[in-house]
């Protein structure tokens, strides 16, 4: 198996099956984030301390072999190409943070993708485990029992008081980070987005665009994560998490059945607007990329549409980003021409050769 | 809630100002916040969690007399990794996990602002996690021999008292 591998497949196989509430819920995430002890983080090691961190974790994924966790693949940031570490960013395998500032950094990929661990990111060791579709518990269970590995293999620190020591104050206590990937465009056609995520921000709860801290949401796609680290266990956060996107699910599909009572004409034509337009065009920015692929993926799910399968529409949605592009038609190329070949990789995907 | 600068945009970021008691909030959206990042406490330029964080600590001092508490604060200094508190209010992250001791006086009022809490409850790690449990088992049993003390029920607090020493001897076999 080599590097190449994870960046010439655009959807990562841990996607291709749907998941629950797949409809709404692309994915579910789980990040735990630990340390290991006395040695300094990342942010201020030197290259001789990473190269240590990655010389006492890297032994333990043979052992994860060994209890049955499948074959994972250690890969240093410093020997990959810059389009491919751009590419794994679009795959969400590894943030833009370990792509950018890669000083002993390394990533380790299991055979499907749905693990991905981080060494040497903002902390020591991040483990993040990628679920389909709303499975938060699964993806926790997969993430504590690595974890569990790792920490009979390691020291990690750990207080008494302050739970698992991190680099940002903001993940100390459990280190965990949970997030849900969710496509809501009917309660943003009716207007009920702001006030649904303003009510998730009184719970403990934050929401971002898909690509992380600092993106904005496009696609009508956010991210719903827990904000609180300390004094809250794992699964208070997880169950506080599952009950909220529960409950959005819910809005989401009252919405969409409005949606298609009230105005069904107005729904349809957008919709078939929208495919027509990516099976046309011949020049497709990013933005409009996505809010006509998430039109296309609310037709579907309303059966507006018998096009293309969930599954198409998510590989489209990583194949339309700019790393991915330059992988698939050519390393240098200027913003119109990757409009371009957006425009064409949508019609030549969805059907039409014009 | 809408941007206040856009108004297009949700507003995702909700934080109050206050300069020489003059009471400002801000609604806006993570766009906006970059584009005037300059106007927004404790951040130049670049907006992140960071430099919001790092806002947050230096408005621990802002406003106030320095006192001599918050010079030893700002003083502190990690003897592992060399971060003084200064720094670390500069930068928003710790240096190493020592930092997390050197620091420890400072960091009740931080924890609280950004968790609302300032103790772990959960996940405890195997190896190192049966001592802590013992420890927090002993604490317990104190607070409550402390109270059967006070309350004159010295029958209890015998076998509290037993229930501890029990206890301590195990964390010292282990």
């Amino acid at each position: 198996m080599s590097s190449l591998r994870f960046t010439e497949q655009a959807l990562s196989d841990w996607m291709r099956s749907g998941g629950s509430h797949c409809e709404i819920v692309l994915s579910s995430r789980m990040r735990i984030a630990r340390n290991l002890q006395q040695l300094p983080f990342p942010m201020l090691a030197s290259h001789a301390q990473a190269e240590e961190v990655l010389k006492q974790l890297a032994p333990v994924f043979n052992k994860g072999t060994d209890t049955g966790f499948g074959v994972f693949e250690l890969l240093k940031l410093e020997d990959l190409e810059e389009l491919d570490k751009k590419v794994l960013v679009e795959k969400h395998l590894i943030s833009p943070n370990l792509a950018n500032d890669s000083r002993g950094g390394a990533v380790v990929l299991n055979d499907d993708e749905s693990v991905s661990i981080m060494i040497n990111e903002e902390d020591h060791l991040r483990i993040q485990c990628l679920y389909p579709g709303l499975q938060v518990r699964e993806a926790w269970q997969r993430a504590t029992a690595i974890d569990d590995i790792f920490e009979a293999a390691v020291n990690y620190a750990f207080d008494d008081k302050r739970g698992y020591l991190t680099s940002c104050p903001t993940n100390v206590g459990t280190g965990l980070r949970a997030s849900v990937m969710v496509h809501l465009p009917a309660l943003v056609m009716t207007h009920q987005i702001n006030r649904i995520l303003s009510a998730v921000n009184q719970v403990g709860l934050t929401v971002r665009g898909i690509y992380g801290e600092g993106s904005e949401a496009v696609g009508n796609i956010f991210q719903i994560s827990n904000q609180i680290t300390l004094g809250q266990t794992e699964s208070e956060i997880i169950e506080n998490l599952h009950s909220v996107v529960t409950q959005i699910i819910e809005h989401e599909r009252n919405a969409r059945e409005r949606l298609l009572s009230d105005s069904a004409l107005r729904i349809t034509d957008r919709v078939k607007r929208s495919y027509g337009i990516l099976s046309y065009a011949a020049l497709m920015e990013l933005k409009e990329s996505a809010q006509r692929l998430s039109d296309v993926r609310l037709g579907v799910d309303l059966g507006i549409l018998e096009g293309p399968s969930i599954s198409v529409l998510n590989e489209l949605n990583v194949k339309t980003q700019p790393g991915f592009l330059q992988k698939m038609f050519g390393d240098e190329m200027t913003a119109t021409e990757r409009d371009m070949y957006r425009a064409k990789l949508l019609r030549e995907t969805l059907g039409s050769q014009h | 809630m809408l941007c206040q600068e856009c108004g297009v945009k949700p507003a995702t970021l909700h934080f109050t100002k206050i300069v020489s008691g003059e009471k400002t909030e801000f609604h806006i959206c993570e766009s906006c916040a970059r584009e005037k990042g300059e106007v927004l406490p404790g951040t130049s330029g670049g907006f992140s969690i960071h430099s919001l964080l790092s806002g947050l600590l230096d408005l621990e001092g802002a406003g106030k007399e320095k006192t001599a508490a918050t010079k030893n604060t700002q003083s502190l200094r990690c003897d592992n990794c060399g971060m003084t508190y200064s720094q670390f209010s500069k930068l928003g992250r710790f240096g190493c996990s020592s930092c997390y001791n050197y620091f420890n006086s400072a960091l009740d009022p931080l924890f609280k602002r950004v968790h609302g809490s300032t103790s772990h409850v959960g996940k405890l790690p195997k190896r190192a996690g049966a001592k802590i449990m013992f420890k927090r088992q002993i604490e317990e049993l104190k607070q409550d021999l402390q109270q059967s003390i006070s309350q004159e029920e010295f029958e209890t607090a015998a076998g509290l008292r037993d229930q501890i020493r029990r206890l301590e001897k195990e964390i010292t076999q282990e």
